[in-house]
């Protein structure tokens, strides 16, 4: 097992300082490890995960070998020939577990930003201090863009919110934590074969969620009411404004709808089961506030904005990756984890296998499942 | 799945979907309109022929459209104004749009009907004021819909007709846009 850095890598040095989990320590379970705390609703910090991969790798007695940069993987005629920074190595099968976040991606229309305006991305941010006084455009309405605003609002800066489609979600549904109904009503069982539309699926944006130990919700009526002022989705750049979509009412109702048929389901769920008793009454929730004029222009270089945040979705990085096995779009062509190249294989992407693979808890039916069929094909060849 | 009849051909839609995600070069089409002035602010356009697929293509007949302003404007009225031409525009591609989902979701439409309202500060296009723009201040739609589905299920209809609308997108978004002369 070769890992770049340290374990839990990525957790230690690619996250900003108030960074939480979004799921509830009870869902934070890997095979044989599973929360113990004092706080099973509460939301691990970054230090925590850390712990916790930590404490995995030492359980599951994992042989890492950390400080070991993957640089080359290529195909040979039994398998595969992988450069590191500590030496080559022979084998029969590849599992790229290196995950779907790995580079921030930022739009191009970022190169016609004016020069003195600061541009971040979520790798480069650690907390509002870093910033430079003055008002902040926060470009993407994920977890990570509602997160950010939030968080440089409450630092006293004017923040804009340019927001395009996204996935809204209350934190506490009925008395339980929404990823608590995801998890027992089945949402994220839905396997990968399954799902209508697996590209969209699997590019979702990640939910309007934060980790905190009041277990707020923090959707866009809440950034809303904390003075962040929304507008659309960020269009292009002319002459050093920014041109924002008119279409914000649009992404709102797509929004609110999905929200409210994921409830109903919910509460269908809940009522053929016959739990109501167990839970507090059904909720719906107000629609997203308009703004009475959603901005369709700002000016770049009139001082009101001092600092971009792209906010704006990860990728991952197959660079090293030498085997013809990369969309056009840089996806990895998979099918549930087994890649179109014998021995090869993945895990810990969206929606590998099932809704779930998408978090921690996620892991351990894919894992089973692909090492499955990577164990079959390692038998297979040593039978031949 | 029980068979809606909205007059839609779904599948074909469907099955350009599968076809065109392989053959990007297809999916490239090129919309022409060629206009004529008439005199004062009366002009003729007419549409025809456009691209795609690969090659030129035909439209069954040529369509004439005349564009005019209106008597309040000191014209001759003999057609509809430029910016009215964008309603009609933003109506039919919504309401196509409406057709084309509910079909693919198995919702019979009986009646699909829209208003729309453009507000219009004209103080732009006069010059009177340079902080006032020249097109829209604003777009309001206003859609009646008859059909075999609950509220919530045509809400979202309409929501994803706006999703992949392209005169919504022409309209929300900007677009480079380059004029000159031949």
């Amino acid at each position: 097992m070769l890992e770049r850095g340290e374990v839990a890598n990525s957790w230690r040095r690619e996250r900003w300082d108030s960074f939480r989990l979004l799921t509830p320590n009870w869902q934070s379970r890997l095979p044989g490890l599973h929360y113990e705390g004092p706080d099973p609703d509460g939301y691990m910090t970054m230090g925590e995960v850390t712990e916790f991969i930590e404490r995995f790798a030492k359980l599951s007695r994992a042989p890492v070998r950390t400080g070991t940069n993957v640089t080359s993987v290529r195909r040979t005629d039994d398998g595969y020939h992988v450069t590191t920074s500590q030496g080559e190595i022979g084998c029969r099968a590849v599992v790229v577990a290196s995950g779907a976040c790995n580079r921030p991606a930022v739009p191009p229309l970022s190169e016609a930003v004016p020069p003195d305006v600061e541009q971040l991305t979520p790798f480069d941010y650690r907390e509002p201090g870093q910033l430079p006084d003055g008002g902040v455009l926060v470009v993407g309405a994920s977890a990570t863009g509602v997160q950010l605003a939030a968080e440089l609002r409450r630092s006293g800066r004017p923040v804009i919110l340019s927001v395009g489609e996204h996935v809204r979600l209350p934190r506490i549904y009925r008395g339980r934590d929404v990823l608590w109904w995801m998890d027992a009503s089945g949402v994220w069982d839905q396997r990968y074969d399954e799902v209508d539309d697996l590209t969209r699926a699997r590019r979702l944006p990640s939910p309007q969620l934060v980790g905190t130990p009041e277990r707020t919700t923090l959707d866009l009526n809440a950034l809303t009411s904390l003075g962040v002022e929304l507008v659309g989705r960020w269009a292009a750049v002319r002459d050093g404004r920014a041109l924002f979509s008119g279409g914000l009412r649009n992404v709102f109702a797509l929004a609110d709808l999905k929200l409210e048929r994921l409830l109903d389901a919910f509460d269908e769920w809940a009522r053929t089961r016959g739990v109501d008793a167990e839970l507090g009454p059904p909720e719906r929730f107000a629609p997203t506030r308009v703004p009475s004029s959603a901005r369709l222009q700002l000016d770049l270089r009139g001082g009101e904005i001092r600092t971009i945040v792209w906010a704006t979705g990860f990728r991952p990085d197959y660079t090293w990756l030498d085997v013809p096995v990369v969309d056009e779009k840089g996806r990895l062509r998979h099918d549930g984890g087994v890649v179109d190249s014998p021995g090869l294989y993945a895990l810990g992407l969206p929606v590998l296998r099932r809704r779930r693979s998408t978090f921690i808890n996620g892991i351990e039916d894919d894992a089973r499942e692909v090492i499955g069929h990577l164990a079959r094909h390692v038998a297979v060849r040593r039978g031949s | 799945m029980t068979t809606v009849a909205n007059g839609v051909n779904v599948q074909a839609l469907l099955d350009a979907r599968e076809v065109l995600k392989g053959a990007p070069e297809a999916a490239q089409f090129v919309w022409r309109a060629s206009s004529k002035w008439q005199n004062g602010v009366h002009s003729t356009s007419t549409v025809k022929e456009f691209y795609g697929l690969g090659a030129e293509q035909t439209h069954r007949n040529e369509a004439v459209f005349d564009a005019d302003h209106p008597e309040v404007f000191a014209a001759e009225d003999n057609g509809i104004t430029p910016i009215e031409y964008l309603l009609v525009g933003l109506a039919s591609c919504l309401t196509a749009g409406v057709a084309s989902v509910a079909q693919n979701r198995g919702i019979q439409l009986r009646s699909v009907e829209a208003t729309l309202e453009g507000k219009h500060d004209i103080r732009g296009i006069l010059g009177v004021d340079a902080d006032v723009r020249n097109g829209f201040t604003d777009i309001k739609v206003t859609f009646n819909i008859d059909a075999d589905a609950s509220k919530q299920d045509i809400e979202a209809l309409v929501a994803q007709s706006q999703k992949r609308s392209a005169v919504f997108d022409a309209l929300t978004n900007p677009t480079d846009v380059t004029v000159e002369v031949a």
